[in-house]
């Protein structure tokens, strides 16, 4: 298949393309995570007194590390969005002069996306083990997690993307939604800290459940009840289906929008 | 391939606003008017033939293009392509300047829909035809544009399509690699490949296609063999082209007792012409006014290049037609039975010089500028023609028809 092929190009584009002329190179993708791990733990933990829950039934209690599960599934939601959103506009030469399926920029963004946070995780995962805080048996479980995730982004993604090349504004938009969106995820702070009367209309938020489905099997180092992991699937196939719909419809007129 | 009453609508946005707040204010997007940039075009271009299509800017050939690559979405009709289409739409589109040539080979070619195997056996071909083998690893972005453009085209030229679409990009880099794809481009014909040419180069179109159509305002005019639209084609631009001959402003010398008023170019039947073509019976005419009689005067003129090569300079006195004496207004006449000019745009001279052709009565340098238009006589190459015919084991063919 061609357009698999494609799919593979794009990505691989966009991977050799992110360090590119930067002395440290791929380097970045993990400073970047561990610079706000370590101002977040400044800030949040030393000044602030946040204390992090106490794993159940890992016992450990660590904030840096509480910190991390949620901080790079979080990193790369707006990664892979904001990605998306400018990959439509910085390729519209591409997009005017010839024809591909169009959604592959959007899916190579998320993929490449992606594949930074599985690197991410791989060297948490790591960490974990070396902690002694770990069940291999929860490796799968997580990757299942981190493929629902993106699956959840890539509709999201194309979604915005297409309203992006429409409407300019979605991006600016997306900015400051997204930082109500970081305050409404449990990244910095435990769910048990949301006061319980709010606790089911938090729940709402999809970023919760992913957050909370990794620190399970990181953190505490048990299962995600069957009824979070389907509601993170269902969640995921609903946005897909949802950003497709819109992108296809959107797609037709991409070329003289831009 | 078939085209099926396709028609292609854009807007046109008076208070174009990309922002979600100003349309909220007005309840709408902005203020549209509908451009139909093309109105239900229907062709049929059967396989394994060579297309052009001509039209002017804005006629919707380009659009009609994007219509059948599928990169715009027709707002009625339908275009069937049978087989793998590419389109030279516009070189190297997708290339990513950090990236290197090879990579961006890679890239490309799956954009035009190349898997990686064929790639990869494509390759070397790839990089022979755009003549890079030194530069294939170093980034594109220090290539220069000469480069880029070759390994654009390469690229799209060897993705071996059943329908190729050029849109305007026959003409890139150096004369060698000119060549070199035109020597493909007849491959591909030879091949029995279709190929859809759109151009504004009107001798490209009746050397190399088999079948035309001319688009006119998103309609299509005419569909026939390539020179007959080709033929039609120039009859409407000659109605509206600009006036050929204005005076621009050359320098004038000369001691004034008698001058050259004004220059004209009539067709074989006297009447005036706005653009002469190529090949065809044709009249200088120059009118004069002599305050003062004046001995033998000699009427010349000369034709130069814009670029300023001077080309010829026939005067009166080459063929002995000096009169004695000449007072009075009136004009001078040279008859071509053939212009041998090539298509182009030149400059023309008018001169009256005593009979040593040394003092000057009036010198109008350059005055006059006109257009030639290709016309019967099919060279192509340099700036005129030696109007001869060719003989020996050769088909005969009509004499005025050389080249």
């Amino acid at each position: 298949m061609s357009s698999r092929q494609l799919m593979v190009n794009l990505t691989l584009r966009e991977l050799r393309t992110k360090y590119k002329r930067t002395a440290l190179g791929w380097a970045w993708s993990l400073l970047n995570p561990l610079a706000i791990m370590v101002i977040f733990t400044l800030v949040f933990r030393v000044f602030l007194k946040i204390e992090p829950p106490t794993g159940s039934p890992s016992g450990l209690k660590n904030f840096p590390l509480f910190l991390l599960c949620g901080l790079l599934p979080w990193t790369f939601l707006v990664n892979a969005t904001n990605g998306s959103i400018n990959s439509l506009v910085t390729n519209a030469n591409l997009i005017k002069k010839s024809y591909f399926p169009r959604d592959l920029l959007v899916a190579s963004q998320v993929v490449a996306w992606l594949i930074s946070l599985a690197i991410e995780m791989s060297l948490l995962t790591l960490v974990f083990l070396i902690m002694g805080n770990f069940n291999l048996l929860y490796l799968p479980v997580v990757v299942l997690v981190m493929l629902a995730l993106a699956v959840f982004l890539a509709g999201l993604s194309l979604a915005l993307s297409a309203a992006n090349v429409y409407f300019r504004d979605v991006q600016h938009f997306v900015g400051i939604l997204f930082q109500i969106w970081f305050y409404l995820t449990p990244v910095l702070y435990p769910v048990s800290e949301v006061p319980d009367r709010a606790r089911s209309l938090y729940g709402l938020n999809p970023m919760v459940g992913f957050v909370e489905a990794f620190r399970d099997c990181l953190y505490h180092v048990r299962l995600p009840s069957f009824a979070r992991l389907g509601s993170l699937l269902l969640v995921s196939v609903f946005s897909f289906v949802v950003g497709l719909w819109v992108f296809n419809r959107m797609e037709g007129r991409l070329a003289e929008e831009l | 391939m078939v085209v099926d009453g396709v028609s292609k609508r854009f807007r046109l946005y008076h208070e174009r606003n990309q922002s979600l707040k100003a349309t909220v204010m007005r309840k709408r997007r902005s203020v549209v008017e509908e451009f139909w940039a093309l109105r239900d075009v229907s062709l049929e271009i059967p396989a394994g033939i060579t297309f052009g299509l001509v039209g002017e800017n804005g006629s919707g050939k380009s659009t009609l293009m994007k219509c059948i690559t599928k990169i715009l979405r027709p707002d009625a009709g339908s275009v069937t392509v049978n087989g793998k289409a590419s389109a030279l739409l516009e070189l190297g589109a997708g290339f990513h300047p950090e990236l290197s040539g090879r990579e961006n080979i890679f890239l490309n070619g799956s954009i035009l829909g190349l898997s990686r195997k064929e790639l990869d056996r494509r390759l070397d071909d790839i990089v022979d035809f755009a003549g890079l083998h030194q530069f294939i690893d170093q980034p594109v972005k220090n290539y220069s544009s000469g480069m880029y453009v070759r390994l654009g085209f390469s690229v799209a030229i060897n993705v071996d399509p059943d329908v190729l679409l050029v849109d305007e990009v026959l003409a890139v880099g150096d004369e060698i690699f000119q060549r070199r794809c035109q020597e493909k481009f007849i491959d591909l014909k030879d091949a029995g490949k279709t190929i859809v040419l759109v151009t504004h180069d009107l001798a490209a179109v009746t050397n190399l296609c088999d079948e035309a159509a001319c688009l006119e305002n998103g309609r299509l005019k005419v569909v026939d063999s390539a020179r007959r639209v080709v033929d039609q084609y120039m009859n409407s631009m000659q109605d509206e082209g600009p006036a050929v001959e204005h005076e621009s402003n050359g320098d004038r010398w000369g001691s004034g007792e008698g001058r050259i008023e004004h220059a004209e170019l009539l067709g074989a039947d006297g009447a005036p012409v706005t653009r002469p073509r190529s090949g065809q019976a044709l009249t200088f005419r120059f009118h004069y006014q002599l305050d003062q009689p004046i001995d033998r005067p000699v009427f010349g003129m000369a034709v130069h290049t814009l670029d300023g090569t001077y080309l010829t300079g026939p005067n009166t006195r080459y063929t002995d037609c000096v009169p004695d004496r000449l007072e009075g207004r009136g004009h001078v006449d040279l008859h071509l039975d053939r212009l041998l000019l090539l298509p182009g745009t030149y400059d023309l001279t008018a001169v009256i010089y005593d009979y040593s052709c040394v003092h000057p009565y009036d010198h109008r340098h350059r005055a006059f500028r006109f257009n030639v238009d290709p016309g019967e006589l099919r060279e192509t190459h340099g700036m005129v023609s030696l109007g001869g015919h060719w003989s020996g084991p050769l088909p005969t063919r009509p004499r005025h028809q050389s080249g």
